[in-house]
Parts: C-alpha cells; sequence; structure tokens
C-alpha cells in the first residue's frame, strides 16, 4: 500500500481527500505507481504525465523522503519508506506565477 | 414554466446563472472546478440538461467534464464506476486527450519561422444538432475535433489543419485558437470554423474538406492584406434562420457575407472604433446585431472609460450606442469572444460578461442593462439556455 498526496486541484478532479493509497503488485517505481494510480482514478489521466509519451508534464514535479525526484528514472525503484507507506509519495505543483 | 440558464466560464471556475422567465431575481450557483480555468460552457440543443464544459490548467493541462441535470452535477466522461464496469473495454480516463491525426507538422510562429503545431486547449464545445452525445471542440494550436459518445473520446477532423494553408496559419496574442464553430441548421454537413489568426473556414460535407473563406478581408498587418489566409478573425455570428448570411468581428473591421462566407464586405461605418471580440444576433431579428467596440489592439478597454454595445438593426453599417445601465466613466474591462450570448425570450434577452468580473443582461434587447453579479473572477465566455 503506497500513500500518495495529490496537489489540491487534482484531489478535487478525482475527488478523494488528503491521500489515496495506492496497491502495487509490481516492483514499486514511479511509472508502475502513476499507472496505478491512473487506473484507480482514470480522470487523472493526462494531468500528471502527458497521453501517449507519458512524460511528466513540465509543471508537475515528484517528491519522495523529502527529495525531488522529478529528474530521476521513471523506472528507478522508489525508496523503501514510501513502498511500505510509512511515507507518502508527493505530487506536487511548481510554484509558477502569482 | 420557462426560465433563464447562463452558463459563465471564468479564470477560476465556472458559475451557473438561472432565473425564471422575468429575468430580474437571479440564482448564482458556484464556483465549480473552483481555480481552474473554464475557457467554455455549452449546452446541447437536443437535451439542454446535457451541458459541456472546457476545464484547463497550466499546471495540469487539459479536462473535459459534462452535466446531465443542468449543470447540478459533473463527470469527466468515461471515468465512472459504471463505465470502468464496461464489458468490452469501455474507454477510460481518455476524455481529455485530444492527439492530432498523423504527424502534426508545424505552423508559422510570431517570428516567422515554421513552429510544430502542439495542444493546448480547448477553447470552444459546440454541441452538435443532432444528438446530445455529438459534440464538436475547438482547440489551440488550432484543429477541429469530435466525439460521439458524449465526449469520452475524441477524434479530429484532420482535413482542416492539414489544409494546404496549414503552414501559413500563425498565433494571434492568445494563442492560435480555433474559437468559433457554427453549424448550419439547414444543412448539418456545413460547418464554419474560425481561427486566430488564419481566417474562416467552411466545410461542406461534414469536416472531410475545407475551403478558407476569407475573401473580402484587409489586414494592414500582414505582408500581403488580402491574402487567402493569415487574418485575425475574433468571432463569427449567424442567425439560425438565415445560415448564409454570417457577421464577424476581425482584430480591425466588423464584416459581413451573404454568400455562406464566399465573400466579405465591411460594415463598421459610424462605428467608434471596429477593433473587439465579440459579435452576436438577435434571437429573433435576423439583421439585429451587437458589438462591443474596444479600443484598439494595443489597449484593450472601451473607448473613453465608457462600456458601449453597439447594436445595428440593418444588418450592420447604421450603428447605435446602447449605454443605459453600462458604467460609462472609468471602466476599463474588455469583452472576450467567447463572452456573449442571447436568449430567445421575447423581448430578445442580451448577456454579456466582462473581464473586471461583472456579467451583464438586459432584458429589452439592449436598451438598458444591468448587471447580475458583479465580483466573479475574469469572464471568459457566457452562454444562455432559454428553458422551456
Amino acid at each position: 500500500m503506497i500513500r500518495v498526496v495529490l496537489p489540491h486541484h487534482l484531489r478535487t478532479l478525482a475527488k478523494v481527500g488528503d491521500e489515496v493509497r495506492v496497491d502495487l503488485n509490481r516492483s514499486a517505481t514511479v511509472k508502475s505507481l502513476l499507472d496505478a494510480l491512473e487506473d484507480k482514478y482514470p480522470m487523472l489521466r493526462g494531468t500528471i504525465r502527458e497521453h501517449g509519451t507519458l512524460k511528466r508534464r513540465p509543471l508537475v514535479r515528484f517528491f519522495a523522503c523529502g527529495e525531488d525526484i522529478s529528474h530521476e528514472s521513471a523506472d528507478a525503484p522508489l525508496p523503501d519508506a514510501i513502498v511500505k507507506g510509512d511515507e507518502p509519495f508527493f505530487i506536487m505543483g511548481a510554484i509558477a506565477g502569482g | 414554466m420557462s426560465g433563464i440558464r447562463i452558463l459563465v466560464g471564468t479564470r477560476k471556475g465556472a458559475f451557473v446563472l438561472t432565473s425564471d422567465a422575468k429575468r430580474k431575481d437571479w440564482k448564482v450557483d458556484g464556483p465549480h472546478f473552483a481555480g481552474w480555468e473554464i475557457y467554455h460552457m455549452k449546452g446541447s440543443p437536443v437535451n439542454p440538461d446535457r451541458i459541456y464544459a472546457s476545464q484547463t490548467s497550466g499546471w495540469f493541462g487539459q479536462i473535459i467534464q459534462r452535466s446531465s441535470d443542468g449543470g447540478k452535477t459533473w463527470e469527466t466522461p468515461g471515468s465512472s464506476p459504471d463505465d470502468l464496469k464496461g464489458p468490452d473495454g469501455m474507454p477510460k480516463g481518455e476524455s481529455n486527450m485530444f492527439v492530432y491525426d498523423g504527424i502534426p507538422g508545424t505552423h508559422q510562429w510570431y517570428d516567422g519561422t515554421q513552429h510544430p503545431w502542439e495542444f493546448k486547449r480547448v477553447w470552444h464545445l459546440e454541441p452538435a444538432l443532432d444528438h446530445a452525445d455529438h459534440v464538436y471542440a475547438g482547440v489551440e494550436d488550432a484543429a477541429l475535433f469530435e466525439s460521439k459518445d458524449g465526449g469520452k473520446t475524441w477524434k479530429e477532423l484532420s482535413g482542416l489543419r492539414q489544409h494546404d494553408t496549414g503552414p501559413r496559419w500563425q498565433p494571434g496574442a492568445g494563442g492560435m485558437c480555433l474559437h468559433t464553430i457554427l453549424i448550419d441548421p439547414k444543412n448539418q454537413k456545413r460547418i464554419f470554423v474560425a481561427i486566430s489568426a488564419a481566417g474562416a473556414f467552411r466545410t461542406d460535407d461534414g469536416g472531410k474538406t475545407w475551403k478558407p473563406i476569407n475573401k473580402g478581408l484587409h489586414s494592414e498587418f500582414m505582408p500581403n492584406p488580402t491574402a487567402e489566409v493569415g487574418h485575425c478573425v475574433h468571432r463569427i455570428a449567424m442567425h439560425p434562420s438565415k445560415p448564409s448570411t454570417l457577421f464577424m468581428q476581425k482584430h480591425w473591421d466588423v464584416m459581413r457575407s451573404d454568400d455562406g462566407g464566399d465573400s466579405w464586405r465591411e460594415v463598421s461605418d459610424n462605428l467608434p472604433t471596429d477593433f473587439g471580440f465579440p459579435i452576436d444576433v438577435h434571437a429573433h431579428e435576423p439583421e439585429t446585431i451587437y458589438v462591443v467596440p474596444i479600443k484598439s489592439d494595443s489597449e484593450h478597454y472601451p473607448l473613453e472609460g465608457k462600456l458601449r454595445v453597439y447594436r445595428s438593426r440593418t444588418g450592420g453599417n447604421k450603428w447605435e450606442e446602447l449605454t443605459k445601465g453600462l458604467p460609462q466613466k472609468d471602466c476599463y474591462v474588455n469583452v472576450l469572444r467567447d463572452a456573449m450570448s442571447v436568449d430567445s425570450l421575447d423581448p430578445c434577452g442580451v448577456y454579456f460578461g466582462t473581464t473586471g468580473g461583472q456579467v451583464y443582461a438586459s432584458r429589452d434587447s439592449g436598451d438598458s442593462w444591468e448587471p447580475i453579479v458583479r465580483d466573479l473572477p475574469a469572464v471568459l465566455s457566457v452562454e444562455v439556455q432559454t428553458l422551456k
């Protein structure tokens, strides 16, 4: 069970609270986590990653255990603390504009 | 009992304004999709309770929302639990998947170089006249998409974007947007669209092939002011009883065509400035039209700080200013291209929204105005539904 914290606007879009929980039956990476998240909440498709290319949208960032992992490989293993659910995986909108 | 429902898209959410047929007491419902930009909302003429909305964000991209109860509740088409239970692989979460057909190619950029076509957002949603699940979307970078399943999936009508002139289309200040879609009610295979800054186009075969219809337009900013494409058309309007007559608010100039866009002539005449964005037609008088003159392309606000709607009862050329109830000093708002609409009660109601967050209504065809709301976020679009 991985805990995911979504930015405000995606919470309202998916009609969820502060944190969602996603089951993963395969190795935990950013890609597999986002695949599972989008399976559970299809309305999030295209909002975090581009349709087709699955590239992270430019103004979206990923944080794990206090580290910005936005630029890490999407296939890199997630930290144990994320996989065990001790720490949430943060999806954030970049600070941009006023 | 009849009533009015106004769908207001703003920079920070959607609002639904409702009234009975007296049009005096208004209920304001919203914001829906708070914090998101709502470029446009429009109801189906087949089923007015079916409403489509374009919800966008610079962070999270495009979302399509749909209501089946007149705007009380909303869903992203194809993402409901019922859809996910579909036995034959019902589309999931593809309602915001606007993918150009084939290799997108390039168009002209601001500096004259070629630039790849990139989807940014849906500017305008036009529900079709034949079925509530059938809807068109005009997008930036300019292209036309169609959905026949209530917005769950979208397919580009790529004959438009792939027109030979595509590499010569260029973005206006607001981006290269397809912002106007008009369906001929007497022949639904005939559709008119307008693009900033490419011009107006027409299909007579339901969207397979397209023809630029810009003869008679004159745009000083272009190297060739009468070129086939490149004109910054801001809006086109049509009366459903007279679909071969079109009215256009161009970047500068108010224009008219009486042959389905094959040729245009200027009807600006005594307007104090012929720059502006919206143009609309009276519900019962096909020769009565409305514009909101704006000072210039460099100063997007009314002349002299006076918010004035201009009405012509002669299909152009003889314009009268309409000011009663509108601010006549220190007013520096704009009225954007999709932010004017009419109802079909008698007398005809006329409505528009401003970048200052006001929505003004006239119950008497424009003779007098009053604000329904004054302090919404900047208004991007106004669509009116007359409910039976």
